[in-house]
């Protein structure tokens, strides 16, 4: 089953890397096929960035995101530029401490900006904090491959801040109500 | 992994052991990868002072016997064009990867293009031939460079991996294989004059440090390499055989994917415009729609056409305003329509589908 998921957020989030990552852990921890692609410009930090990632058991043949299923959201900007059509049925993670929209689709708030400062003290995790409750919500990974993906990608020494990071998205996802 | 490092785990496995180039988006990942891992494989990585250096210390480090390689893009590749010709007068094999951007000029650095197709084969000033692969997917990224290698050295040619942003920047899955075929240059015998060429038109190599004392100019020159400028049969001589060495051997390096040849509507793709094809034909599986995938798009293997025999119309799309289609007219009675699509998107599904419609 193809799943088309769309990051969005500004330049410096992390949002290629969160797309990285996830396709890393569909295809070398659950044996999936995956397609990671994205749009940026020479601009890119603090500039409105987007990446994308199709998830599905055959090969991926058209390697770009039509009409995404799962959104993570993670600006203002990032939502008017690449949120704001998402069709009816699909499932949106939005970052609540930086977007005021909502959007007509299914959605989750996610305070992840707020929640990587306050609790674990360091805001440059939102996007793994994102990337837990993007897995808790939709199932579109499991679980161990998003650890394991993650572990593989984020510097050596922040491990185990990426994990807390992790599994505090895995909390807020269980604790948030689907709207 | 991306496609611009599968292009550069590709030189790697290829024996590529020199990487002399200046880094441009969305080309840099490939220097970036050969920069971390030339030198612990005993090969050497220099940033130059430009694109024109880069492709001149590849051309000097080809002559040392060295698998050389540079990567750019647009205006990287224009500046390029001048040493192109010398590596062509040269009978030089090297690779270089032009990851393709919107232009003209700077034009868009991020966003994909295939406009750049007739420059790889024409932009150098005089007549010459090159050889030119177009991936379609990471793992092409890594088997066609693997390949460019192997023509550059049978040919003595400069070979080109004509790729496009989106397949560059790309991640995808791919299968790295534990050994690469690879073939090598054909040694000058000693006390034959350099650049002496059998009926196979492709001179042997002089051994660098092996007592072989070599001129390589880029003027026209005689069989033993020195200037012979004025001679026009000499001149006549030399560049039909620079052109025929490559020309003649086009239905050899032809390397091509063909799918329902009893079709009546044909695309013929290469680079990331196959995905869409391939996407539409799984979507409607109909053998009336036939899709022609180069991987080779020069020399242009112009037999592959015939492989439709029921064709009634050609679609190509490109992302560019028809630069191959053009080559396609030159070769065949039917319609040819291009399908221009640029500015950095790729053609969508549905745009092909409705353009096949339009033919039935």
């Amino acid at each position: 089953m193809r799943h088309e998921v769309r990051f969005s957020g500004f330049g410096g989030q992390g949002i290629i890397l969160s797309a990285v990552i996830l396709g890393r852990a569909a295809v070398m921890y659950d044996g999936n096929y995956a397609v990671q692609t994205q749009v940026y410009g020479p601009e890119a930090r603090g500039g409105a960035s987007m990446s994308a990632v199709i998830i599905d058991d055959e090969p991926i043949l058209y390697p770009k995101v039509t009409d995404p299923d799962i959104f993570v959201i993670m600006s203002q900007e990032g939502y008017e530029k690449y949120g704001v059509h998402a069709k009816e049925n699909a499932m949106m993670v939005l970052d609540s401490s930086l977007v005021h929209s909502r959007p007509a689709c299914r959605y989750i708030e996610i305070p992840a900006t707020r929640e990587a400062k306050q609790t674990l003290g360091r805001d440059i995790v939102a996007n793994i904090i994102m990337l837990g409750a993007l897995v808790k919500v939709t199932r579109v990974v499991r679980e161990e491959a998003i650890e394991k993906a993650i572990l593989d990608s984020v510097p050596k020494g922040t491990e185990s801040l990426n994990l807390k990071a992790m599994k505090l998205g895995f909390e807020l996802a269980e604790k948030g109500k689907i709207q | 992994m991306q496609g611009n490092t599968a292009c550069a785990e590709g030189a790697l496995a290829a024996g590529c052991r020199f990487f002399g180039g200046y880094p441009i988006t969305p080309s840099t990942e490939v220097a970036e990868h050969m920069a971390a891992k030339l030198p612990r494989v005993g090969g050497v990585f220099i940033q130059m002072e430009d694109e024109i250096a880069g492709i001149a210390s590849v051309i000097g480090a080809s002559w040392t016997g060295a698998r050389a390689m540079t990567a750019t893009s647009g205006p990287g590749f224009s500046l390029m064009m001048e040493n192109i010709g010398f590596a062509v007068m040269t009978e030089t094999p090297c690779v270089l990867v032009n990851i393709q951007r919107g232009g003209p000029s700077t034009g868009q650095p991020t966003m994909s293009a295939q406009a750049d197709m007739l420059q790889c084969r024409f932009g150098s000033h005089g007549d010459y031939s090159i050889i030119a692969l177009s991936p379609a997917s990471v793992q092409e990224m890594f088997e066609l460079t693997v390949d460019a290698f192997n023509l550059a050295d049978r040919f003595r040619v400069p070979v080109f991996l004509m790729a496009d942003e989106i397949i560059g920047h790309m991640r995808e899955r791919i299968e790295i294989p534990d050994s690469v075929p690879r073939e090598e240059r054909k040694i000058l015998p000693k006390g034959t004059p350099p650049f002496r060429a059998d009926e196979g038109m492709i001179p042997g190599f002089p051994q660098f440090g092996k007592g072989y004392g070599v001129h390589v100019t880029g003027l026209t020159h005689d069989e033993r390499g020195y200037p012979c400028a004025t001679s026009p049969s000499l001149h006549e001589d030399l560049v039909k055989r620079l052109v025929a060495k490559v020309e003649s051997a086009r239905h050899e390096i032809a390397d091509y994917r063909v799918t329902n040849p009893e079709a009546e509507v044909v695309f013929i793709t290469y680079g990331s415009p196959a995905r869409t094809v391939e996407q539409v034909l799984h979507d409607h599986p109909d053998e009336r729609i036939g899709h022609l995938r180069f991987r080779v798009v020069w020399p242009f293997p112009e037999k592959a056409l015939d492989k439709f025999p029921d064709a009634k119309v050609f679609l190509v799309p490109e992302q560019n305003l028809g630069q191959i289609a053009r080559e396609i007219e030159r070769h065949t009675c039917i319609p040819v329509v291009p399908l221009p699509r640029f500015g950095g998107a790729l053609h969508t599904p549905a745009e092909l589908e409705k353009a096949v419609e339009a033919w039935r």
